[in-house]
C-alpha cells in the first residue's frame, strides 16, 4: 500500500531549499551565493546582397507552405578522434529524424542542400566582419580558415555550418567594467524549423547560407543585468555601422548560464535582450535546485550504480480510463508502460523553475529524444493527478514499489519505447551527477525547455572544400578607416547620463547626439531629460505632423532656452512642439498663447485650493476624499500646467483639504 | 628516421619555427603586431603559401598567422596527435551471403583527422564495421586492397588486375563482390569490367560516394549498404554501378556497366543510365528489378576472364574548325584506335577528310559516337557521313563514347585484324549497343514548365 503524498506541498518546500527569490527581489548577494556566470553568443546577420558561400539572394523569405521541391536526408554522426560519438551525434541518431527541407528556386541553389561545393567566401560579408571586429578591438588573425562546425539536428544540410575566424581577445566596456571577448566568427546561417513531430522534421532553405556574425564572450557576467548591458553593447555596436540587418531574427543569441557547482547550459536562440535577465535568472536557479536534487539521490545511493529502475507493460483494459490522451493512444495501438523510480518520491514534484518540476525535465527529454509528442507521461507527483490511488494499486505491485518510490507511466508507438525508457533511465542517473550539458530553448516568461545535448568540443573541423584567406595589414588599414568610433563613446556617455536605450537608434540615425549635448552644455538642461524628450516626443511629433521648412535643431533649442529661463516647467515642451515644429517661425510667447497659457506663481495656485476646497461642498454629490482632490485638479489642471508639476501640485492639494 | 617537426613549412614560416623552436603540434604562445593568439600548430598543407602559420585554438577553429606579424613565438607544451579509426571486429552471421569488397583507392567509407583535415580511409571490415555498422546485418563481409590510387588515375593495368582478382574471388566461391571506387572515373571501370569479366555468375557492383564519409550527411554509409544489399541479395548478375537515385536518403539505382555516365560534377544523384533504363532500384529492403532482362545469379562458378588492353587509343571530341593536325599527331604517335565524338547524327567537317583517310591508310581503327549522348549514329542520312564511312570511319551505334573507347582499347588489345575489331565492336557483350532506344530511356525535364515544376514539387528529387 502506498501512502499519500502531497506534491503541491513538497514543490512549495524544495522551492524554498533552493532558495529561489524573484528577480525583483534577487541583489548581487543572492546571485553571488549562488555562484552566477554568465556569457554570451551574439548572432548578427549581415546586411549583404547575397549569401556567405552561394550566389543566392540574402534576406529574402518564403511562407512555409511555398515551396518549389523537398529533398530528404538523414544525418549519420562521424567517428570522433578517439572513435566513439559525440553525446549530441548520439543523441540526433536515437531519435531517427527524417529531415525534409523545402526549397523554393528563388533562394536555394545546388549549394544550399549540399550538391554542389561552396564558391569562394562573399567578400562584402568578410569586410564586414573585419569592421565589427575592429571596433570589438579584437586581434585579427592573420588568415582566415574555414571551418566546420558539425549540427546534427539538421538544420544545415551538410551537417555542419561552415564558420571561420576572424579575431580573437577584444573587450567591450560596460558602465561598471569591462566584458572580455573570446573571439568573433562569421558563419552562414541555419535553416528556418518549420515542424518538428514524431519522427520528422521540416526546415525551409531561406535564410539558410545567409551571412552571419557570432560574438562570444567570456563568462564575465556576474548577474542577469549586466548580461542584458553587454548584449545590448554588442548589438548596438553591430548595428552602429549600418552594416547590418535589423528586423525579427536578424540578430539572436545564446546566453550561457551556470551556478556554483553547475554546468554550462547554453539558452538558444533568445529573440529577444529583454528576455535575457529573467531566463539567465531562472537557469541559474534550475542549476540550484537540481545540485540539491542530486544531494538528496546521493543521501539514499551514495553511488549511482547501486540504483536501477524498472518498468512493467499494462494492458489498457487493467484500468477505467478516462484520461483523453490515454483513450487516443489506446485507439492508436499504441504501447502502455509503468516504471518505478526507487528514491524518486519528492523528486519529481522537486522545484526546478518557478513554472516546472522534476518530471519535466524527463517529458521534455521524451518528446525530443524518443519522439514521443507531448502529454507523453503521467506520474506520481503532479498536482492535478491523474493516476488514482486505485490504479496504483494495480501498479505498485506490478512493479514491486514501495513508499520511497515515484512512478511513471508512460506511452506510444512500440517501436519508440525502448528509446523512451533508456531516455528515463538516462536522465535520472543524470540527477545523481548533477546537471546534464544541454542547450535549452527559451520562453518569454524565463522558463527553457530541453533542446538538445550539449556538443562536445570534437565537432570541429578544417574544411577541405576552401583555401585559407589572407588578410593582410594594407586591406585591414583600409577596412579600419571611417569607422564609427566616436559613436561607441556616444552610446556609452548616452548610458552613463541615463539616457532610456529606447531612443538610442532615433538618436543615432538623425544624428541628435551633438543637438543633446549642446542643448545640454548652453542650458544647463539634465541631458537625460533632452535625450528622452527627444528619442520619445520629437519622433512622435515627426511621425504625426508636417514639418516647417525652417525647423531645425537650432530651433529646439531655442524652445528649451526660453523655457528655462522664464522659469517655465520644462514639461510644457511636450505640449509646444508639435506647434513649434509645424511653424518654427512662430514667436515663443504667441506659441503659449495659441498654447493658452498664461504665467502664474506657483504660489497663487496654490492659494486658490482653499476656495475650491469650500465650493467642493457646494457641487459635491458625494464627500469622498478621493473625488475631492481630483475636482480640485480639474479645476486647476489648465491654470497649473507649464507652471508648476502636476504631481506636486497634487501632493499639496492632498495635504491641504479638508479631511472630516 | 628522423622525425619531421615542421610538417609542411617552408620558407619565412619555417624559419620562424625553428628560430623559435616551437614543432608542429606544440601549444604556443605567439605575439603578433595584431595582439597575441594562443593554440597548437598545426601542420601546413603542401599547396599553400610560406607566409603563415596555422594554429588550432582553444574553441576549436583554426586561424593562420601572418609571419610578417610575428615579434615571437614560445611553446608551452607538445602533444602529437595520432589518431586511427578503431578496428571492430566485423560479426560473422549464418545465413548471411558472404561479399568481398575490393578497395582500388576511392575513400567511401572514411574519417577525418579533426586536426589536420586530412581523410583516414576506413576500409578493413573491422573498420567499416566501426562506421557503418548497419552492413553487419547484410552480409558477411571480407575485404582486399587491391591498389590504393585515386579515381583519376585508375587505368589499362588496374583494370586487368581487377578482373583477374574478380575472377579468383568467384572461383573462391563468394556470392556477390563490391569495388569501392572514386566516382570521376567509376563508369570507364565498370565498362572496363563489363567486357574483361563475362558471363559472372555473381553481382559485381561498384560502389563510390560523392560526400565523404567525415561528412554527416555523406551519401557514403547508404551506399554502401545498398551496394552490399545488391551483390549479397540481388539477383542480378551483372557489372553495375550503385549510387543515389534522387539527391534525397531514398533509394539507389543499379546502372548496366556500359549505359552508366556521370553527369554532374558534384550531385549525390549524378549517375544516369543514358538511353535506357536502369537496371534496378535498390533499397535496405532489397533489389527491385525496372528491366526484365538481365542475367539472374547462378549457382556455377563458369565465369571467362579477358584482361586485355591495348593502351594507344584515344577519343577525339570534334569542335567546329578542328584541324587536321589533331588526327595527324595521334596517328604519328603511333595511336591504333581512335573513337570520334562527332556532332549531331555523328558528323566532322571537311577539312579533316585528309587527315581521316591518312589515318585509315595507317591502319588506325576509327568508330564514331555522338557527342549528344543520347541517339543513335546515324551517319546514312547526310552525304557527310556517307563520305567519312567511306574514308573508313564505323558508326559505332549508340554506345556512348567512354565506353566505346574503353571497348575499342579492350578489343585492340585482343586483335588488329580490321574485320573482327568491327565485329567485336559491333556485338554488344552487356547493351553497350542496343536495337531499341525506349522512349523513356531519354527524360531531361526543362524546369520552368508548370507541369515539370508540378512534378518536382511532388516528388522527392
Ligand atoms: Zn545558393
Amino acid at each position: 500500500m502506498i501512502t499519500e503524498f502531497d506534491p503541491r506541498a513538497n514543490y512549495e518546500k524544495t522551492k524554498k531549499e533552493t532558495g529561489y527569490v524573484c528577480r525583483q527581489e534577487a541583489t548581487q548577494q543572492t546571485y553571488d551565493a549562488i555562484g552566477f556566470m554568465s556569457g554570451l553568443e551574439v548572432h548578427q546577420q549581415l546586411l549583404t546582397e547575397k549569401k556567405l558561400f552561394c550566389n543566392c539572394p540574402a534576406g529574402k523569405f518564403h511562407k512555409s507552405d511555398n515551396y518549389d521541391a523537398e529533398v530528404v536526408r538523414h544525418m549519420r554522426p562521424t567517428l570522433s578522434e578517439l572513435g566513439g560519438y559525440d553525446g549530441t551525434a548520439l543523441m540526433e541518431f536515437r531519435t531517427r529524424k527524417e529531415i525534409i527541407y523545402r526549397l523554393k528556386n528563388e533562394t536555394t541553389c545546388t549549394y544550399e542542400v549540399d550538391d554542389t561545393p561552396p564558391f569562394p567566401i562573399n567578400r562584402d560579408a568578410l569586410n564586414i566582419a573585419i569592421k565589427i571586429s575592429l571596433l570589438s578591438k579584437l586581434n585579427i588573425v592573420g588568415e582566415v580558415h574555414i571551418t566546420r562546425k558539425q549540427y546534427l539536428d539538421g538544420s544545415i544540410p551538410t551537417g555542419f555550418q561552415r564558420t571561420a575566424i576572424i579575431g580573437v581577445e577584444g573587450e567591450i566596456p560596460l558602465k561598471n567594467k569591462k566584458v572580455r571577448l573570446i573571439q568573433l566568427s562569421i558563419e552562414e546561417d541555419s535553416c528556418r524549423e518549420i515542424s518538428d513531430i514524431g519522427h520528422t522534421r521540416i526546415y525551409k532553405t531561406d535564410r539558410l547560407g545567409m551571412p552571419l556574425i557570432e560574438t562570444v564572450t567570456y563568462p564575465d557576467m556576474v548577474n542577469p543585468d549586466e548580461v542584458k548591458e553587454a548584449c545590448e553593447y554588442i548589438r548596438f555596436l553591430n548595428r552602429s555601422t549600418g552594416l547590418v540587418r535589423t528586423g525579427i531574427g536578424a540578430g539572436r543569441e545564446d546566453v550561457n548560464v551556470s551556478c556554483k557547482g553547475g554546468t554550462r547550459i547554453e539558452i538558444k536562440g533568445v529573440a529577444h535582450t529583454k528576455w535575457i535577465p529573467e531566463l539567465t535568472h531562472v537557469e541559474c536557479f534550475r542549476q540550484w535546485a537540481l545540485l540539491k536534487v542530486r544531494d538528496k539521490l546521493k543521501k539514499l545511493y551514495p553511488s549511482v550504480s547501486e540504483w536501477s529502475m524498472n518498468h512493467e507493460y499494462l494492458d489498457f483494459d487493467m484500468f477505467d480510463i478516462t484520461y483523453e490522451p490515454l483513450k487516443i493512444a489506446r485507439d492508436l495501438g499504441h504501447k502502455l508502460i509503468a516504471v518505478n523510480l526507487p528514491g524518486f518520491r519528492s523528486i519529481l514534484s522537486h522545484f526546478t523553475q518557478p513554472t516546472k518540476m522534476f518530471a519535466n525535465e524527463i517529458a521534455e527529454r521524451l518528446k525530443v529524444i524518443a519522439c514521443l509528442e507531448h502529454p507523453n507521461m503521467l506520474h506520481t507527483e503532479q498536482f492535478e493527478g491523474v493516476i488514482t490511488s486505485v490504479d496504483l494499486e494495480i501498479i505498485a505491485p506490478m512493479l514491486g514499489a514501495s513508499d520511497n518510490d515515484a512512478q511513471i507511466i508512460l506511452w506510444g508507438p512500440a517501436e519508440d519505447m525502448k528509446t523512451a525508457i533508456e531516455t528515463i533511465e538516462e536522465r535520472c542517473r543524470m540527477a545523481f551527477e548533477g546537471i546534464p550539458g544541454e542547450t535549452r530553448k527559451s520562453f518569454e516568461d524565463g522558463s527553457t525547455i530541453f533542446e538538445r545535448v550539449l556538443p562536445g568540443a570534437d565537432r570541429m573541423y578544417p574544411d577541405t572544400d576552401s583555401a585559407p584567406i589572407p588578410l593582410t595589414d594594407e586591406e585591414i588599414k583600409i577596412l579600419g578607416q571611417d569607422l564609427p568610433n566616436d559613436l561607441i563613446e556616444r552610446y556609452q556617455q548616452l548610458k552613463k547620463w541615463g539616457v532610456a536605450e529606447s531612443t538610442y537608434t532615433y538618436i543615432f540615425k538623425n544624428n541628435l547626439y551633438p543637438v543633446i549635448e549642446s542643448i545640454s552644455k548652453n542650458t544647463g538642461i539634465d541631458p537625460k531629460w533632452i535625450g528622452n524628450m527627444i528619442g520619445h516626443k520629437l519622433k512622435w511629433v515627426e511621425g504625426h505632423f508636417e514639418k516647417g521648412s525652417e525647423f531645425n535643431n537650432k530651433v529646439l533649442e531655442n524652445m528649451l532656452d526660453y523655457l528655462q529661463k522664464h522659469n517655465y516647467d520644462l514639461r510644457l515642451a511636450f505640449r509646444m512642439l508639435p506647434i513649434v515644429y509645424q511653424y518654427p517661425k512662430m514667436d515663443l510667447d504667441s506659441v503659449l498663447t495659441s498654447l493658452r497659457f498664461k504665467q502664474i506663481k506657483t504660489d497663487e495656485i496654490i492659494e486658490k485650493i482653499h476656495f475650491l476646497d469650500e465650493k467642493f461642498n457646494t457641487v459635491a454629490i458625494t464627500n469622498r476624499p478621493k473625488n475631492r482632490v481630483n475636482w480640485i485638479m480639474g479645476q486647476l489642471h489648465g491654470l497649473a500646467r507649464g507652471n508648476m508639476s502636476l504631481t506636486e501640485l497634487h501632493a499639496i492639494v492632498n495635504q491641504k483639504i479638508s479631511h472630516e | 628516421m628522423s622525425e619531421d617537426f615542421f610538417q609542411g613549412y617552408k620558407g619565412e614560416a619555417l624559419n620562424l619555427l625553428k628560430k623559435y623552436q616551437v614543432r608542429v603540434w606544440g601549444q604556443a604562445e605567439v605575439e603578433t603586431t595584431r595582439g597575441n593568439f594562443q593554440g597548437t600548430v598545426l601542420p601546413r598543407s603542401e599547396n599553400d603559401d610560406q607566409k603563415h602559420i596555422v594554429m588550432k585554438i582553444v574553441t576549436g577553429y583554426n586561424i593562420g598567422i601572418d609571419t610578417d606579424t610575428i615579434t615571437g613565438m614560445k611553446e608551452t607544451g607538445y602533444k602529437k596527435a595520432n589518431y586511427k579509426i578503431p578496428e571492430k571486429e566485423f560479426p560473422t552471421t549464418k545465413g548471411l551471403p558472404s561479399v568481398k569488397l575490393l578497395g582500388t583507392g576511392g575513400t567511401i567509407a572514411s574519417r577525418l583527422d579533426y586536426r589536420t583535415g586530412a581523410v583516414i580511409p576506413a576500409f578493413t571490415p573491422g573498420e567499416l564495421y566501426g562506421a557503418v555498422p548497419e552492413l553487419a546485418d547484410i552480409c558477411n563481409l571480407t575485404t582486399d586492397k587491391l591498389f590504393a590510387v585515386f579515381s583519376e588515375n585508375m587505368g589499362p593495368d588496374q583494370y586487368k588486375k581487377l578482373a583477374i582478382a574478380i575472377g579468383q574471388e568467384i572461383e573462391k566461391g563468394v556470392d556477390g563482390i563490391v569495388i569501392g571506387h572514386g566516382t570521376d572515373t567509376l563508369s570507364h571501370t565498370a565498362a572496363a569490367l563489363t567486357f574483361m569479366v563475362q558471363n559472372s555468375p555473381v553481382p559485381i557492383v561498384l560502389v563510390g560516394s560523392q560526400r565523404s564519409s567525415d561528412r554527416p550527411s555523406s551519401d557514403a554509409a547508404l551506399n554502401l549498404m545498398h551496394a552490399m544489399t545488391a551483390a549479397g541479395h540481388g539477383d542480378i548478375a551483372e557489372v553495375m554501378v550503385c549510387m543515389f537515385g534522387p539527391t534525397s536518403d531514398e533509394y539507389g539505382f543499379l546502372h548496366r556497366g556500359t549505359r552508366v555516365r556521370k553527369m554532374h560534377s558534384s550531385y549525390r544523384s549524378t549517375f544516369r543510365t543514358l538511353g535506357d533504363v536502369p537496371l534496378a532500384t535498390v533499397t535496405r529492403k532489397g533489389v527491385a528489378p525496372i528491366k526484365k532482362n538481365y542475367n539472374p545469379r547462378r549457382k556455377d562458378r563458369n565465369v571467362t576472364i579477358l584482361p586485355y588492353f591495348e593502351e594507344k587509343v584515344a577519343i577525339v571530341y570534334y569542335y567546329p574548325n578542328m584541324m587536321p593536325d589533331i588526327i595527324d599527331s595521334l596517328v604519328d604517335n603511333g595511336y591504333r584506335g581512335i573513337i570520334i565524338a562527332g556532332t549531331g547524327l555523328g558528323h566532322i567537317n571537311k577539312p579533316l577528310y585528309p587527315a581521316i583517310e591518312r589515318a585509315h591508310a595507317k591502319g588506325v581503327h576509327m568508330f564514331m559516337a555522338v557527342q549528344t549522348m543520347w541517339g543513335y549514329c546515324h551517319m546514312f542520312v547526310y552525304d557527310t557521313g556517307r563520305d567519312l564511312m567511306a574514308k573508313g570511319i564505323i558508326p559505332a551505334a549508340n554506345m556512348l563514347p567512354e565506353t566505346a573507347y574503353i571497348k575499342l582499347g579492350w578489343v585492340l588489345g585482343q586483335t588488329n585484324d580490321p574485320t573482327e575489331v568491327k565485329r567485336l565492336m559491333l556485338t554488344p557483350v552487356n547493351d553497350e549497343i542496343t536495337e531499341r532506344e525506349p522512349y523513356n530511356g531519354y527524360l531531361i525535364f526543362q524546369g520552368g514548365v508548370k507541369d515539370v515544376d508540378e512534378f518536382v514539387r511532388k516528388v522527392h528529387k
